[in-house]
């Protein structure tokens, strides 16, 4: 069985399990619409998050990422699962007693104001779309990259599955799909992630991998890894060229943009009480934590193996013979190229520019001792890509890793198709345009919604990878959730004098002021020299985000206080079990009861 | 649901919320722009199985540390809902 058919093998067996998942789960109702029955099992939830959470480039990029800037990766460590602490802690359980469908719900409800809600609606959107659109790119990339099939006809294909389950199942569909895309995913990161740490390290534990000597030494692996690095012109592997005020700023703004982003937050309506929304967050944690600590022992093996079996390596062009040509190198006392090299090479993912004309393919670093060129380009998807390849696992290992990464960027892509067609159908429809609105044509209106939203993603997806700008886009999505939506959340939490005047200049203060700077020094002013205070545009969410609660705050002081009803539903949901509708604060919509 | 027998007590379990809040968020900072960030340098001298301290929290250790805080922040919330009277 060669590796093409285990790779159609597992994408179509599962793509038929999410299928049939979408038969079975059928939405019948808003609330099954929106919040899935919001009776989900907390570890069926946690491990819906953790699929929701974990996109494409968690999947596929982020250990190549960690394997390129050593101990500089770390923000995204510790950003992309910090973030749950405070989602646990300062938010989820209060919001899932607040008893609505939307992150705008709760911000036009407890700020008492349409046009908070819109403001929130276009945050959502905004954060939302930028997302989507590298969601829908990965699964192109997967697509064409392993089945030879072209880029758009892929996403095409994407978008047909994610179609199916969104637009009949909606959220309760999303959900139980996710959970199975989860498996899929955790399953195929692992597996190669053992084999390696065994060849690396002796230890099948990654985790325990990373701390262990180097596989025949008593060096320890990060040492060794270290010393191969610098030996080659490159910086220590533990080190970092950011400043550490730009590596505390982006691990904040990752950290709270996490908090804040509102396809995390509305699984946490799914579940059946404020209780339940905490244990959940905790599993979540733990399933996304199974891959976020794999992930730095992949990525430093990775480098290291890399380096021993590519660099100073002999090549052999495509046109000669490999076997005769890699006996003849071996044979000489040379290295030869390895077959995962060039198996790979065809996909563009690894580049190899023969400068001095020796043959010999030369990795090194900026201040390579010897003094000779970089030759090699490695781009970051390779490293979880060609994994199995390198050690030495079986074809089907290969096939359930292209069907990883679809599961990770199908998963992530339907819980924002969720947000989008719910800003839509929900938000701006039901509650803010046609009040009157009944439930079966909201349901109905909240399908449509999700249907133009899947393609409109697809097209977005599409159209955005000829711009090539996605990789640039995604510093908004975090800067912009933890500017613009953590501050006022978490006020209107826990402080009860916030009111809608401080809560919309501190929306919009966050607003502007991040998409500008992002949109400036991404797009207009390309010189790090011009950051202000040095902080990069993917941290300077985290300093806005200050700026912004406390103008919420003055202006709260200086405004009149939110009326009785208001302040009764604070005090209701920070106390689980006491949440009764309030006046104004419930008169669009009544709060969904807890268990 | 039934209505518990003891009386609520919602203003003493928000603040008792309130601190252990506070006290699990310091352990939060500590471990991760603490020991991971601010203090990297100092920790990078003792070493865990040859990965230096402070670079081994930012990319593993800390991770570990938030599990174990969220999972305690579910338990003293019980307990909390308990002492108050509070149904959770």
């Amino acid at each position: 069985m060669d590796e093409t058919f285990w790779t159609y093998f597992f994408v179509l067996g599962t793509f038929a399990v999410y299928i049939g998942i979408a038969l079975w789960a059928r939405a019948n109702s808003t609330d099954d619409f929106y919040v899935a029955g919001h009776d989900v099992h907390p570890v069926i939830n946690g491990m819906a998050t953790a699929a929701d959470w974990m996109s494409a480039a968690s999947f596929l990029s982020m250990a190549g990422l960690l394997a390129f800037l050593g101990y500089g990766g770390s923000v995204y460590l510790m950003g992309w699962t910090g973030g749950y602490v405070l989602l646990a802690l300062l938010l989820a359980p209060f919001l899932r007693e607040f008893g609505k469908f939307t992150v705008p719900d709760f911000v036009g409800d407890r700020y008492y104001s349409s046009f908070a809600r819109i403001v929130a609606v276009i945050c959502a959107l905004f954060v939302s779309f930028t997302y989507i659109a590298g969601q829908m790119k990965g699964v192109g990339v997967a697509f064409s990259g392993f089945l030879g099939v072209d880029f758009n006809v892929g996403i095409l294909i994407g978008m047909g599955i994610v179609f199916v389950y969104a637009t009949f199942g909606g959220m309760k569909g999303v959900t139980y799909t996710q959970v199975a895309q989860y498996v899929v995913l955790i399953f195929a990161y692992t597996v190669p992630a053992i084999f390696l740490s065994l060849i690396i390290t002796g230890n099948p534990v990654p985790q325990l991998g990373f701390i262990s000597n180097a596989t025949g030494t008593d060096v320890p692996m990060i040492q060794k890894l270290n010393q191969v690095v610098t030996d080659l012109g490159f910086a220590e592997y533990t080190s970092t060229n950011k400043s550490m005020l730009d590596i505390f700023a982006i691990t904040g703004a990752l950290m709270f943009g996490t908090a804040g982003l509102p396809h995390v937050i509305i699984r946490f309506f799914t579940v059946s009480s404020a209780k339940n929304a905490r244990v959940s967050a905790g599993w979540a944690l733990v399933f996304i934590a199974l891959l976020y600590t794999t992930a730095p022992a992949v990525g430093a093996f990775a480098r290291l193996n890399f380096i021993d079996t590519v660099n100073d390596a002999t090549y052999i062009a495509d046109q000669e013979d490999y076997a005769a040509r890699s006996a003849e190198i071996a044979a000489a006392g040379g290295k030869p190229v390895p077959t995962w090299y060039k198996e790979w090479e065809k996909t563009g993912l690894l580049g190899f520019d023969d400068k001095n004309s020796d043959g010999i393919m030369q990795y090194r670093g900026p201040n390579a001792p010897d003094g000779i060129a970089n030759e090699l380009t490695p781009n970051n998807d390779i490293f979880v890509l060609a994994n199995p390849q390198i050690a030495n696992l079986p074809g089907w290992v290969i096939g359930l890793v292209v069907a990883g990464g679809l599961a990770a960027a199908l998963s992530t892509a339907a819980g924002l198709l969720m947000v989008i067609s719910s800003a839509v159908s929900h938000d701006l429809c039901r509650r803010t345009l046609f009040k009157n609105m009944t439930d079966k044509t909201e349901l109905r209106v909240a399908r449509g919604a999700a249907a133009a939203a899947v393609i409109a993603s697809g097209l977005l997806g599409i159209f955005s990878a000829q711009l090539g700008f996605v990789a640039q886009v995604v510093a908004f999505a975090f800067g912009l959730a933890a500017a613009s939506l953590f501050p006022i959340i978490f006020l209107g939490i826990f402080w009860k004098r916030m009111n809608k005047e401080g809560a919309i200049a501190s929306m919009l203060f966050g607003l502007i002021t991040t998409f500008s700077y992002i949109y400036y020094f991404k797009f207009i002013d390309l010189d790090p020299a011009h950051w202000f205070l040095g902080v990069s545009p993917e941290g300077i969410g985290f300093v806005f985000m200050w700026i912004s609660a406390l103008i919420g705050i003055a202006v709260s002081l200086v405004t009149a206080p939110p009326p009785q009803d208001i302040q009764d539903l604070v005090e209701d949901i920070r106390v689980p079990g006491t949440r009764t509708p309030h006046g104004i604060a419930d008169a669009g919509m009544a709060p969904m009861p807890a268990e | 649901m039934s209505r518990p027998l003891k009386e609520i007590d919602g203003k003493g379990y928000w603040s008792a919320t309130v601190r252990l809040t506070i006290t699990l968020l310091a352990i939060w900072f500590a471990v991760s722009y603490g020991a991971g960030i601010l203090f990297r340098d100092f920790l990078d001298q003792f070493s865990i199985g040859g990965a230096p301290l402070g670079f081994w929290f930012a990319q593993n250790g800390s991770i570990y540390v938030f599990v174990a805080l969220i999972f305690y922040y579910c338990v003293a919330m019980n307990r909390l809902e308990r002492k108050f009277g509070v149904e959770g």
